[in-house]
């Protein structure tokens, strides 16, 4: 278990000093993305000379190596310096932001493991019958959505004519403003869980070893609940993980739209204020949430399967 | 016992294929042929006067605030979906076959480096990557191309080298290296063309894919901007009248639903017939 977290976290940790690396190259040395993007958008007119003062204090004109070296250790201590608009140290700002991100994000894959995994068994469990072709043709509309704009007919449909929910902010933090960001997010992954449910549990079925359960007068129950639903589960753990970088994705047009105060929703108001301090503290919190529940992936893999555990 | 048969297939191969195929080819039609069957100039025709017509025999979709046909806006913003979707997924499938070949064929540091790559990519959910790349460049379908072209391309990536992989120890390929082909023609003259299968089912995915982000892009406002029609950007203008106006949002966002839905149920057909290996076949 030590020995996979361990070689799991050797693997992390320079894929996190890549990012990093992008994320300062794209940012601070491409041309046109700092200072001198701020004289270039014809709103506003900097004088040269203030131009070059903050080139000298930002330390723009020091060699490359010194500044990525600078900027990657201002990173890993948690220093992502100062948002140009409001002054406050960035991981401030995006601390207010990461428990509504995170609220949002897990409602979301909630929903759509509950419902996905659920109508992937029931299709695959009775192939060809009528529950599977709803549940498929429903998948493939779930993978075919934008998700912001299902969450658009969410928000005309239940909040402003039926008034069911409320139609965005956070409210109180409480549940009722969640249900809706929630559902129009886990669509997508609620979709392809189902899809990917209803192979793996057909795969499962005609395996040698539920052949052998079923032979040794195992009841069909306790085959499905015992073998097969556990090891469909396997894929069920990576599609989970993978689909995570997608959801958070599509958290940032979702949050956007329902007016929800998360990371995604900085990010945004961010850019257009081209506040980069602020995109940059944003992307690298997304990058190390998917990074983090990547890991966390792998060591479900261990608990689940203990092949993986007793093989190499 | 059950008897342990294999399912039958249901929604997949034939049927998929002609449902999604028949979607595309409406989609690209309409593109094509825009200047003849829209009503009026998506721009240019605004009319105070038919300002928020709600769909009816004069106006089939409706109107919008500036009393512009929805429906001659959405015959227009097929283009520049589709040419998003099209033109962006063709730089991913270069990119990511291009890598994936060169670092499957030569393997050593070069595989070493693309790997590093691809899995630097993966890190990076994929809209967040196109976001930042469209702060950088502004909005603009332009950078809008390459920002999505440069962002999606792992996939194809992973899946040419692990093909490369597992046929280049055949006979065939070391035939055509004692005939002194150059390492490139090998690659693109005798692997490629047997992997392509399953890189055509990725393509076809991807562009529902990149049509997706476009509308995402576009509704934040970082994609094509107003007053310019693509499907995102209407429903970007359309958000804050979804109250007195709805038709404005239930249109752009059913034409991106049929072409995604389209070029995924083709994907899934293409699947059934191009690659044999993948495990929906069974399904």
């Amino acid at each position: 278990m030590l020995l996979v977290l361990g070689r799991r976290l050797a693997n992390v940790i320079p894929t996190l000093v890549a990012v990093i690396a992008l994320v300062f190259l794209l940012f601070s040395v491409l041309p046109g993305s700092f200072i001198s993007g701020m004289g270039e958008d014809g709103r506003t007119t900097i004088d040269p000379a203030v131009m070059e003062r903050m080139r000298k204090e930002m330390g723009l004109d020091d060699p490359l190596p010194q500044r990525f070296a600078q900027y990657l250790m201002h990173t890993v201590t948690g220093d992502l310096g100062k948002s140009f608009r409001t002054r406050e140290p960035v991981t401030t700002l995006i601390g207010q932001r990461v428990w509504p991100s995170l609220k949002l994000v897990f409602a979301a894959m909630s929903f759509a493991i509950l419902v996905g995994v659920t109508l992937g068994f029931l299709a695959a469990l009775r192939p060809g019958s009528l529950v599977d072709t709803v549940s498929m043709v429903f998948a493939i509309s779930g993978l075919s959505l934008s998700q912001f704009w299902f969450g658009l007919m969410l928000m005309y449909l239940f909040a402003l004519k039926l008034q069911w929910l409320p139609s965005f902010g956070y409210g109180d933090g409480g549940l009722t403003h969640l249900i809706l960001p929630a559902i129009a997010l886990g669509v997508g992954p609620m979709a392809l869980l189902a899809r990917t449910t209803r192979a793996a549990v057909l795969d499962v079925l005609n395996a040698d070893f539920v052949r052998t359960a079923r032979s040794k007068g195992m009841s069909e129950r306790r085959v499905v609940t015992w073998h097969v639903l556990r090891n469909a589960l396997v894929l069920v753990v990576t599609i989970v993980g993978l689909q995570f970088g997608s959801l958070m994705g599509a958290a940032v047009v979702v949050e956007k739209l329902f007016a929800w105060p998360g990371v995604g929703s900085l990010l945004v108001d961010s850019v257009f204020q081209r506040d980069m301090p602020a995109v940059q503290g944003c992307i690298l919190m997304i990058v190390l949430f998917f990074l983090a529940i990547n890991t966390l992936v792998d060591i479900a893999y261990v608990v689940i399967d203990p092949r993986i555990r007793y093989g190499r | 016992m059950r008897p342990l048969k294999l399912p039958r297939l249901k929604l997949s191969g034939g049927t998929s294929l002609w449902i999604g195929g028949g979607l595309v080819a409406l989609a690209i039609a309409v593109a094509i042929a825009a200047p003849l069957i829209a009503r009026t100039d998506p721009v240019m025709d605004a009319n105070l006067m038919n300002a928020e017509i709600p769909p009816g025999l004069d106006f089939p979709f409706g109107t919008d605030a500036q009393g512009r046909d929805i429906y001659s806006r959405i015959v227009y913003g097929a283009r520049i979906s589709l040419t998003v979707g099209v033109v962006s997924q063709i730089l991913n499938s270069l990119i990511g076959v291009t890598l994936g070949l060169t670092a499957g064929y030569w393997g050593g540091w070069w595989d070493d480096v693309v790997t590093g790559l691809t899995n630097l990519m993966l890190a990076i959910p994929s809209l967040i990557f196109a976001l930042a790349i469209m702060a950088i460049l502004g909005p603009g379908l332009v950078s809008l191309v390459i920002a999505l072209g440069l962002t999606a391309w792992s996939y194809s990536c992973r899946v040419a080298r692990a093909q490369v992989l597992s046929l280049k120890g055949q006979g065939y390929i070391q035939a055509a290296r004692i005939l002194g082909y150059g390492d490139l023609r090998i690659m693109f003259t005798q692997i490629l063309p047997n992997i392509l299968g399953p890189l055509i089912v990725i393509a076809t995915l991807g562009m529902g894919g990149a049509i997706l982000s476009e509308a995402a892009l576009s509704f934040l406002g970082l994609g094509i901007r107003p007053p310019f029609p693509s499907w995102g950007s209407m429903l970007s203008e359309a958000r804050d009248q979804i109250t007195t106006a709805p038709w404005l949002s239930v249109f752009p966002g059913l034409a991106i639903f049929f072409t995604v839905l389209g070029l995924n149920l083709m994907g899934d057909g293409l699947r059934d017939i191009l690659d044999p290996q993948s495990t929906t076949r069974r399904t």
